[in-house]
């Protein structure tokens, strides 16, 4: 048997140490744990952030164990599951804003499938989306669900990305900095991003664990969603957020 | 204060809810508690009737509640129940004797035969519009009187009422044995076996056949209309509404006009058939039944068509076989195979319902070739779904005369789509889902507020129907033709399995 990899081993020990933790641990407490220098463990986590095995929490810069890894090793959650979970609350929010109502997974790192699909409550002619797939960069679905996946960083950074329309973002940098708004507020928006003539608001669904798993949005006309500045209107926001904390209430009794 | 909403109480199978509405028929608020199912011996399925009303208590405070709501704030209540279950209890005291003989309790089943003997099980068909069968109220309320002497003395004295849960809950929201309302509601009273279909009156002949003394029965009266006050949960609020759940569920539909229909899909399926203000006594196996009635005008009649095991086979691949984890799983499953590999499941479990009433049938599961895999099966148990909605509504057509030209559909299945696109396929007619999927108590709200006037008109709440989603037919006509064929053949393979001098069936 040929000899063992020094550097997979500590990266094994950093992720147990992690998975132990109650709390999310910082780069010195894990370097002192294990008896490395604080460079050596600096490196080995940031490489294990960067394949999405470990996170960082955005404010105390601390880290804990990675939403792929808990992917890898648990149940994934059933996209039709995911449906049937948010039906009613779906409805609830169509019937109160009178808008369509979507919720897409990410289904490779830079799609997004439709699988729910409510229609717009105006009795008008409309086609069932389910199955769809979005680019994730143009639509608020994808940023929401994309602001919450690590490990995307790298190949956003340095991409230009597919122009749908004239205000698509296409600079994977100035992308990456409306993720990191889209975290601090907990939803996403995309303007005429996608089609020239319609806006859409998006939260994000988390599973059991708290791994988000999915988005709902609400998609209709830019006049309908934004104010005449062309920013999302705060109230509809509230209801997409609080629709995505009702579902995601739901997925956890659902899984008790 | 203005008056804002109106609640509504779904008394189901298993459980008690209150759901407040507002004036655009929006669902404002939900609390539901569930109750025991008690199984004294196989094949007795039964509810503790205190256990329910103390529910009733308890969850209408709490929507209101969560409505931030105050009680002047209730325009009316509606109920919707669970049908068929009887609830016997004393005058004086309001005590229950017993508990609840629910509709799927089969105890009655040699009683049925009984009875069946004497001009077979359609003898009563032209009167009431229902074959024997242990569902039913009349045969159950029968073997309770017949269990106990006292309990018919007492009965023909009047001490002893009678009631399905919508008249046992009036009776203890307007105060109980001091002076609560005995009444029931056309709808439910037309479960009983007991009433006349044309005249919408408890039928003397009907009642000498089931030994069902007059003096225990409810008060017959319309679905709108304001039967009394509450005095208790909602002291002072109109207690407006009474309907069967799935008669519920047609007018929460708004399927006001004849040949409209819906279908509620859960663990079986009702089909219900709007077919106007004539009784359609069926030659196909469906049940007629009546759809509403608002106040004193004309009933509204409906075809029943109604399925046993629909979400119940789903349960079963997930429980039984254990090839899911969760019900909505089975989509998942079945999208790994394009089509289902030329295999056929028919969940005839306890013989065939509507349209055939074949009780000697049991389930089979054919075309088994060395291809079919796990996905095949998912999709085969769908489309058992599908074919056995196709063939209730062929009934209906044939009943009718009317062809439906589209289908809405509600219950916890429509969250399935891959079944409802094939419904859509199979029935070769547009399916639609409502936006409000709680449609039971919907009807019920709607019923309550159209008999205080919350509401102007029956017409006018159509515009509260919206569209959430349609499936359009999308297979190919001699592709279903093929299809149905071979379902059809499947079907006629399960009849005969059980025997009558080896009731368990071989193997057992």
């Amino acid at each position: 048997m040929p000899g063992t990899v020094q550097s997979i081993e500590r990266a094994a020990a950093v992720l147990r140490l992690l998975a132990e933790s109650t709390r999310p641990l910082g780069v010195v407490e894990i370097a002192h744990a294990l008896s490395l220098p604080k460079g050596t463990a600096h490196g080995i986590i940031r490489t294990l952030h960067t394949v999405g095995f470990v996170d960082q929490d955005d404010r105390s810069g601390r880290y804990q164990l990675g939403s792929q890894l808990v992917r890898l090793g648990g149940h994934q959650l059933d996209r039709n599951e995911l449906r049937s979970c948010a039906m009613n609350w779906a409805d609830t929010l169509a019937s109160r804003t009178g808008e369509s109502v979507r919720i897409g997974v990410l289904d490779q790192p830079s799609q997004v499938t439709i699988v729910h699909h409510v229609f717009r409550p105006d009795d008008s002619v409309q086609v069932m989306e389910i199955g769809r797939v979005l680019p994730a960069h143009a639509c608020a679905l994808g940023k929401a669900i994309l602001a919450h996946t690590p490990g995307n960083g790298g190949w956003l950074k340095g991409s230009t990305l597919e122009g749908l329309t004239a205000r698509t973002v296409t600079d994977g940098r100035a992308l990456l900095g409306q993720l990191s708004t889209v975290r601090e507020r907990g939803w996403a928006s995309d303007v005429e991003e996608l089609d020239s003539r319609e806006a859409s608001i998006a939260a994000p669904i988390r599973d059991h664990g708290g791994v988000v798993v999915g988005a709902v949005a609400i998609t209709g006309s830019t006049k309908a969603l934004c104010d005449t500045g062309r920013n999302p209107r705060p109230r509809l926001a509230a209801r997409v957020v609080d629709t995505a904390r009702a579902i995601t209430g739901e997925l956890a009794t659902r899984r008790e | 204060m203005k008056r804002e909403f109106i609640a509504a109480i779904d008394q189901g199978t298993t459980s008690t809810r209150c759901i407040l509405f507002d004036h655009a028929g929006r669902l404002v608020s939900v609390a539901q508690r569930e109750h025991r199912q008690i199984f004294p011996r196989p094949g007795w399925v039964e509810h503790d009737p205190v256990e329910i009303w103390r529910n009733v208590e308890r969850v209408v405070p709490r929507a209101v509640a969560q409505a931030r709501a105050e009680p002047d704030q209730i325009a009316a209540l509606g109920i919707a129940n669970q049908r068929e279950t009887v609830v016997l209890w004393e005058r004086r005291s309001g005590r229950p004797v017993g508990n609840a003989i629910t509709w799927q309790d089969t105890r009655t089943a040699n009683l049925v035969d009984q009875l069946a003997a004497d001009g077979g099980v359609d003898r009563f068909r032209e009167r009431c519009g229902l074959p024997l069968m242990t569902y039913f109220s009349g045969p159950t309320l029968k073997w309770m009187l017949r269990q106990d002497p006292i309990l018919r003395e007492q009965a023909e004295r009047g001490e002893l009422l009678f009631g399905t849960m919508e008249t046992w809950l009036i009776w203890n929201l307007t105060g109980g044995p001091d002076g609560g309302l005995h009444l029931t509601d056309v709808t439910n009273a037309s479960r009983t076996m007991l009433m006349d279909l044309s005249t919408l009156q408890w039928d003397e002949e009907l009642l000498d056949a089931f030994g069902v003394p007059a003096a225990m029965l409810p008060h017959i009266r319309s679905n709108v209309e304001v039967y009394g006050a509450a005095t208790t949960v909602l002291p002072g609020t109109s207690i407006a509404a009474a309907l069967g759940d799935q008669q519920a569920a047609l007018f929460g539909q708004t399927c006001f006009s004849p040949g409209e229909a819906k279908c509620t899909y859960g663990t079986g399926a009702f089909l219900l058939l709007n077919t106007g203000p004539d009784p359609v006594r069926s030659s196909h196996g469906l049940l007629s039944t009546v759809g509403y009635q608002v106040g004193d005008g004309a009933p509204t009649y409906a075809l029943e068509g109604s399925i046993a095991v629909t979400g119940s086979l789903v349960q079963w691949l997930r429980d039984r076989l254990g090839l899911i984890d969760s019900a909505p799983e089975i989509e998942t499953l079945a999208r790994t195979v394009e089509d289902n590999g030329g295999c056929y499941i028919v969940p005839a479990f306890s013989g065939l319902f509507a349209p055939h009433w074949r009780s000697e049938a049991r389930g089979l599961i054919i075309g088994l070739t060395s291809y079919i895999t796990k996905g095949h099966l998912a999709r085969a148990i769908l489309e058992a779904t599908a074919w056995q909605t196709r063939e209730v509504v062929d009934a209906m057509n044939a009943d009718s005369g009317l062809a439906l030209t589209g289908l809405k559909v509600d219950g916890g299945m429509t969250s399935d789509h891959l079944l409802m696109q094939t419904i859509a396929d199979v029935l070769d007619v547009p399916v639609e889902r409502p936006l409000v999927s709680e449609t039971v108590s919907l009807g019920a709200a709607y019923a309550a507020g159209l008999a205080v006037g919350f509401w102007p008109e029956l017409k006018g709440l159509r515009h509260h129907w919206h569209r959430a989603a349609r499936w359009l037919p999308e297979m190919s006509a001699p592709r279903r033709a093929k299809e149905y064929d071979n379902w059809q053949r499947a079907v006629a393979r399960t009849y005969d399995w059980i025997r009558n001098e080896d009731e368990d069936g071989p193997g057992a």
